[in-house]
């Protein structure tokens, strides 16, 4: 078989397309690779939602673990404080378990103990937290000045927010911000290893790279490919954060522009 | 067998639940070996009388809940473990790339680098295997040096049978702590690059006078290494290692997927529905309550080291020659 049908029989199997056996015996790179890659879809697709949805969860999390009002800072306060301070890893099982009883329930609950729906809102959860930690840093190291200069100007209220103080903090947290973005798409290979059922075999990257590596019994071969994988998309994402980054900081003279340093990621 | 010998961890971690799980009158169970006829209370030798609060302290009670706290255990001993080796590889790894020697240096920057841009976990199930692959080659070639075949045959890994890690005839317990020794490592070589960046900041942040008096002095680079760039550097280091130690207390869980029996193996194990034909404490899927009692144990470890952790950093943080020590300074 020409590597060509492979791709076209595996490049969507992750989603349940195209051939429905996985391969068996005589495991091809080209297998590999088109199945692994294939399995980065869902990687991607949990990674952008979970960060899209979770950068707004993020904004009124900081702002309400800021604010002066008791009950807002102390929920705040808490939800951060939950999701950082316990690993990803049970967050996943227990949510799992937790929709499986909601289930019994009602059955408006079933997605939620689909992968798709029920990760992805563990997904955004967490980071939503991670990232109002970070934002909720920047926050409070907005430059006095910055702020006094906009009262001058007459700015308050929302338009003091929208203008000054919610461009200057995410200008402030972004090089933090990129980190837990690669960090984001690291932990979505938890997902189907942690409950979250991979139904018919429809998994994500690391799902199909420990299947290969099962059959195979030779973990020199699918994990590399795997890294390879994550690597580009790191780099794309760096890339894509890169260019916000310039944006936001394109008032600024030259040579006080932020650069972009990043941290180590971390597991969570 | 120990599921690591297996070549199907998946699979046979499956096979050891449906083990544990089976009909086949005592089992023995963890570390400990109690049966599954184990009793801490005198009044717990027939379940179906008691009322609730003394059912619920049989039912915490029994063999296979021991088994649970001792794998908590197992999460200490690892955390005990890994932690100071994580170290010594990440002291190493900031050495190595610090060297003026330009391979050494490579050498420390690419183990560094390697843990960036690849999730972590992929990390722990590559070298699991890989680790094990490699001691059984080592062993291999040193023992059996007249062996034709070759190693990878197909879908196969043959080495001959006295150079097996643990070998064949092995009791449980050998395999089960050759199973915990390669999460131990497993975990000291990625935390430890993990280490090594946070070390490599941390040697670069101590201040270049500092370093240029110790020259002054006449000490050689080894005693600037050793008298001045190494006790000055923990203050810098210390954020960047508590951080680290919040991860690796985070990362604990993932010993699930090394095959080694731990906490989030048994809450699985227990807390799944039972009926009365498996045990005395039958009881609906709760596997959920078990879970949120994980989430609650981490979270309280997590908040307990958080405070122990600033403390210490105050503690550091007196006296040296940074922001933090000239307020602790002021406020004194």
């Amino acid at each position: 078989m020409s590597c060509i049908e492979t791709i076209a029989d595996y490049g969507l199997r992750s989603l349940g397309m195209g051939e429905r056996l996985l391969p068996r015996d005589g495991f091809t790179l080209c297998q590999q690779f088109t199945l692994i890659g294939s399995g980065m879809i869902w990687n991607i697709y949990f990674g952008v939602l979970a960060l899209t949805s979770g950068f707004f969860l993020a904004t009124a999390l900081a702002v309400g673990k800021a604010s002066s009002f008791g009950p807002a800072r102390k929920a705040a306060e808490w939800f951060i404080f939950i999701f950082r301070g316990s690993p990803l890893f049970i967050q996943f099982f227990f949510a799992y378990f937790l929709f499986l009883s909601l289930k019994a329930v009602s059955p408006v609950f079933d997605p939620l103990t689909a992968a798709w729906a029920g990760a992805l809102i563990v997904l955004f959860f967490n980071t939503a937290a991670y990232s109002g930690e970070i934002f909720y840093g920047a926050l409070l190291s907005i430059p006095k000045g910055d702020l006094e200069a906009a009262d001058a100007y007459g700015f308050s209220g929302w338009k003091k927010f929208s203008k000054i103080t919610w461009p200057t903090m995410l200008r402030l947290a972004w090089p933090a911000y990129t980190n837990e973005a690669i960090f984001l798409f690291h932990a979505t290979t938890l997902v189907f290893f942690s409950g979250f059922p991979a139904r018919q075999q429809k998994g994500d990257a690391l799902y199909y790279a420990n299947y290969f590596a099962d059959k195979t019994f030779n973990p020199f071969v699918p994990y590399p490919i795997l890294a390879g994988y994550f690597i580009l998309l790191t780099l794309v994402v760096i890339g894509l954060f890169g260019l916000i980054n310039k944006r936001l900081n394109r008032h600024l003279p030259q040579d006080a522009r932020s650069k972009m340093k990043l941290k180590l990621n971390i597991i969570r | 067998m120990a599921c690591l010998k297996s070549k199907r961890l998946r699979l046979c971690a499956f096979f050891k639940q449906a083990r544990a799980g089976a009909l086949t009158a005592p089992v023995t169970l963890g570390p400990l070996g109690q049966t599954r006829k184990f009793q801490m209370f005198s009044y717990c030798t027939d379940p179906d009388s008691l009322a609730n609060l003394s059912w619920l302290a049989c039912y915490l009670t029994t063999g296979k809940h021991m088994s649970l706290y001792w794998s908590v255990g197992t999460v200490l001993l690892l955390l005990a473990i890994t932690a100071p080796s994580a170290l010594a590889f990440g002291f190493a790894g900031a050495s190595a790339a610090r060297s003026r020697f330009l391979p050494v240096s490579v050498l420390g920057r690419a183990y560094i680098a390697l843990v960036r841009g690849v999730p972590d976990i992929a990390f722990f199930l590559f070298f699991v295997i890989a680790l094990d692959q490699f001691f059984e080659w080592m062993r291999h070639s040193v023992k059996c040096p007249d062996w034709q075949e070759p190693i990878r045959q197909g879908n196969d890994f043959v080495v001959c049978a006295e150079a097996k890690l643990p070998l064949g005839n092995a009791a449980q317990w050998v395999h089960e702590t050759y199973g915990f020794f390669l999460a131990v490592l497993t975990f000291a070589i990625v935390f430890g690059a993990f280490a090594a960046n946070v070390l490599y900041g941390a040697m670069r942040a101590v201040p270049r006078a500092q370093m240029e008096t110790a020259e002054a002095y006449g000490m050689s680079p080894r005693q600037c290494f050793w008298r001045i760039l190494v006790p000055q550097m923990w203050v810098f280091a210390l954020p960047g290692l508590s951080n680290l130690w919040m991860v690796l207390i985070k990362a604990t869980p993932l010993l699930f997927l090394l095959g080694v029996e731990d906490i989030v193996y048994w809450a699985r194990e227990l807390g799944g529905a039972k009926t009365a034909r498996f045990t005395d404490y039958p009881h609906g899927d709760w596997r959920m309550w078990y879970f949120l009692a994980l989430l609650v144990f981490y979270l309280l470890f997590t908040r307990v080291s958080e405070v122990v952790l600033d403390r210490l950093m105050k503690r550091l943080t007196h006296g040296q020659a940074t922001m933090g020590g000239e307020a602790q300074r002021k406020t004194a």
